[in-house]
């Protein structure tokens, strides 16, 4: 416990951007096929540096076949609303789920350097505690730290729902399941609130069978991922409702709130429309009546292709679907970055207007077909996938891997680990820092980054930008 | 007369010192104006944290009222009351962790909040020794006055210790409110946040002992 507030918690959206900026970036590293132990690298971002994009610490855990993916912090700049009563936190520990293993383990970063595990969670105290397993998406809540997971009980996780739980932001122990009335949710994803509106939206992807072997072609043709999205009650714990986005939507992943907490709307990548292969974005809002909304309001097209240059998968569609991913939004609200993990690039959306999005900007890196290099002439296997903005909205950077088994089929080979950054222009736009490369260990892959003090998908504002 | 004035005062001065603490909730009077884009939500919000915390003050002071009116068991009473504020306050020193259940309550009902927050912190019990203080003092005054005398009297006394300890507290809290929403800013806010867990604890502690130490 500290005597003051945390200097990385903000107030405000405003406040966070005001802040110094990251020296140091978080990138977990996994191994595909399980052969080596999983790892955190902590990456030097800081451009006056002598190690400036390199990894500066490498912490590898104890166990194989984790398959680390998305992770988070114990405490953010929610703890400064008097209503949690957790002011005093630190912001000093990653909880990083493996989704293969259901193992967690908490690391104390408070050095960065000396990164160590600080406790690990076995998976059968998590199946016991909760019935849940394939812990994913970390938020800091209003009673501590909710974690969403993948799979429910059983073997292949598919006995009972997959939900939330929520975990002691001291002691780290499992209090237990969130939900009280789940309504028709019955897969998981991604989830994020807006605290002082009292609201959480969840979305989802696919039941363990459906993605822990590659993804399931049939599954997919006939719409059986997850295309719906729900709002809760936050502190109540019951869905209010759940909106479906259109069958056709297929994996309906990450949700991006704004920032601000004063606005009521959002964002949701889907990542595949099997009319037409589209990639879309949705935005979710609460309309003047109280009603939760969501429409469309990005599509980007597939990009035809020969069949010789892809993979069997798609060999059939004679197209490469852009595969939206991941999205994240800029501190601001004003910038919405969209990957397009199949066709090779990194979109920037101005979306001042959260109906109306314009792309401001785009990079080509990578590609199912178009192989893009980066700017230092260096081969950059995948696609830009995991994506994370800094603070200040100057810097966006991102990595390449999707997930093992699926890399695998929409990238076949090993195509090595990659984590580069843009530089966001004064008015829009974005360029590829040509001197920003980070070199992976070798059969390593690269996923989630989480920057020092906090990022654009970690901190959650209690009190709105003024 | 020196002790009731200094008793008063202590009713005062633990008012001011409830209201600028930001877990005792002017943050979310803040909050409420900036996420209505009203100022009158700052005042609304203000309302509601005073209603609570005034309710929280009454619910503790008034049991002691009516035992304060078994007039034999005065010092008793006044021993029990100063042994429960200090063990309170060795609890919280042993463990400092805040109640879950207070984030269960959700952000539109700020009343309800304002009352468990006092509850649980022992905000109300902290008045308690000084409140029977004040009450002895009124008794030894009136001599043995009729019984109707002394409870019209006590059950009076904590109406006002309560009022008092509460419009403290919501001046205080307001004005770093309205200075913040105003003119300071919400960096004030991660600024001069100070942890008081600890001297929460140990003045709870120090009230106690004081009350057994002055006890005739």
């Amino acid at each position: 416990m500290n005597l003051r507030p945390d200097p990385t918690f903000h107030a405000t959206p405003k406040l966070a951007m005001e802040a110094p900026a990251e020296t140091l970036a978080f990138t977990l590293m996994l191994s595909p096929d399980g052969s080596k132990p999983d790892g955190l690298a902590v990456v030097d971002t800081d451009p006056k540096s002598d190690t400036y994009g390199q990894i500066v610490h490498s912490l590898f855990v104890p166990n194989l076949g984790d398959e680390f993916h998305h992770f988070g912090w114990n405490a953010c700049s929610s703890s400064l609303s008097p209503l949690t009563g957790h002011a005093f936190l630190e912001r000093r520990y990653l909880i990083i789920p493996g989704i293969r293993s259901s193992r967690i383990y908490i690391i104390d970063v408070k050095e960065p350097l000396e990164a160590k595990i600080h406790k690990i969670i076995e998976p059968e105290e998590l199946f016991a505690k909760t019935g849940y397993s394939r812990p994913h998406t970390i938020h800091c809540g209003p009673e501590g730290i909710y974690v969403s997971t993948l799979g429910g009980g059983g073997e292949d996780g598919t006995d009972g729902p997959p939900g939330i739980f929520i975990m002691d932001c001291q002691t780290f122990e499992i209090q237990g399941r969130y939900e009280m009335d789940r309504g028709i949710q019955d897969k998981h994803y991604d989830f994020w609130w807006n605290l002082p509106r009292d609201y959480m939206v969840s979305s989802e992807w696919g039941l363990p069978p459906q993605f822990e072997n590659g993804v399931v072609a049939e599954d997919l043709l006939s719409n059986k991922y997850g295309h719906t999205i729900h709002f809760w009650d936050l502190r109540a714990r019951k869905v209010v409702k759940s909106l479906d986005l259109g069958e056709n939507h297929q994996m309906a992943l990450e949700i991006r709130p704004a920032h601000d907490p004063i606005k009521e709307y959002g964002f949701c990548g889907v990542v595949v429309d099997t009319t037409n292969l589209q990639g879309a974005i949705f935005t979710w809002w609460r309309d003047e009546n109280g009603e939760w909304q969501a429409k469309k309001t990005i599509t980007i097209d597939p990009v035809p292709a020969d069949a010789d240059d892809l993979p069997d998968l798609l060999k059939g569609f004679g197209a490469v679907p852009p595969l939206v991913t991941d999205i994240d939004l800029s501190l601001d609200d004003k910038y919405l970055y969209v990957a397009c993990w199949g066709l090779g690039e990194m979109h920037q959306y101005d979306v001042s207007d959260p109906m109306n999005p314009v792309l401001a900007g785009k990079v080509e890196i990578g590609g199912i077909v178009a192989k893009h290099k980066h700017p230092n002439g260096k081969d950059f296997g995948y696609g830009p996938q995991m994506v994370e903005i800094s603070r200040d909205g100057k810097r966006v950077y991102w990595t390449n891997s999707l997930y093992s088994t699926w890399d695998d089929q929409f990238y076949p080979g090993d195509r090595g680990a990659a984590m580069v950054m843009a530089n966001v222009g004064e008015n829009g736009g974005l360029t590829l820092a040509e001197d920003f490369w980070v070199e992976f260990p070798e059969g390593y892959r690269s996923h989630q980054i989480r920057l020092e003090g906090g990022d654009c998908s970690t901190d959650s504002f209690c009190y709105p930008s003024v | 007369m020196e002790t009731a004035t200094a008793l008063w005062w202590a009713v005062v001065v633990s008012g001011i010192y409830h209201g600028v603490n930001p877990g005792m909730g002017w943050p979310l009077a803040v909050s409420a104006a900036l996420m209505d884009r009203a100022r009158g939500s700052l005042y609304k919000a203000l309302a509601a944290l005073a209603f609570g915390h005034l309710v929280a003050m009454a619910a503790i002071l008034f049991p002691f009222t009516v035992l304060f009116w078994l007039v034999d068991w005065q010092r008793e009473i006044q021993i029990g009351a100063a042994g429960l504020v200090i063990a309170l306050g060795v609890y919280l020193l042993i463990n400092p962790r805040h109640p879950k259940f207070l984030a269960r309550v959700p952000p539109s009902r700020l009343a309800l909040w304002s009352f468990l927050a006092a509850m649980a912190h022992g905000a109300g019990l902290m008045l308690v020794p000084i409140y029977l203080g004040i009450c002895g003092i009124l008794q030894a005054g009136t001599g043995h006055a009729a019984a109707q005398t002394l409870m019209t009297g006590t059950a009076g006394i904590a109406v006002v210790v309560a009022l008092a300890h509460t419009i403290a507290m919501t001046v205080s809290g307001g004005a770093i409110a309205i200075g913040v929403y105003h003119w300071l800013g919400l960096k004030f806010l991660s600024r001069s946040w100070f942890n008081l867990d600890l001297i929460w604890a140990l003045s709870l502690i120090l009230v106690g002992v004081i009350s057994l130490l002055t006890l005739h």
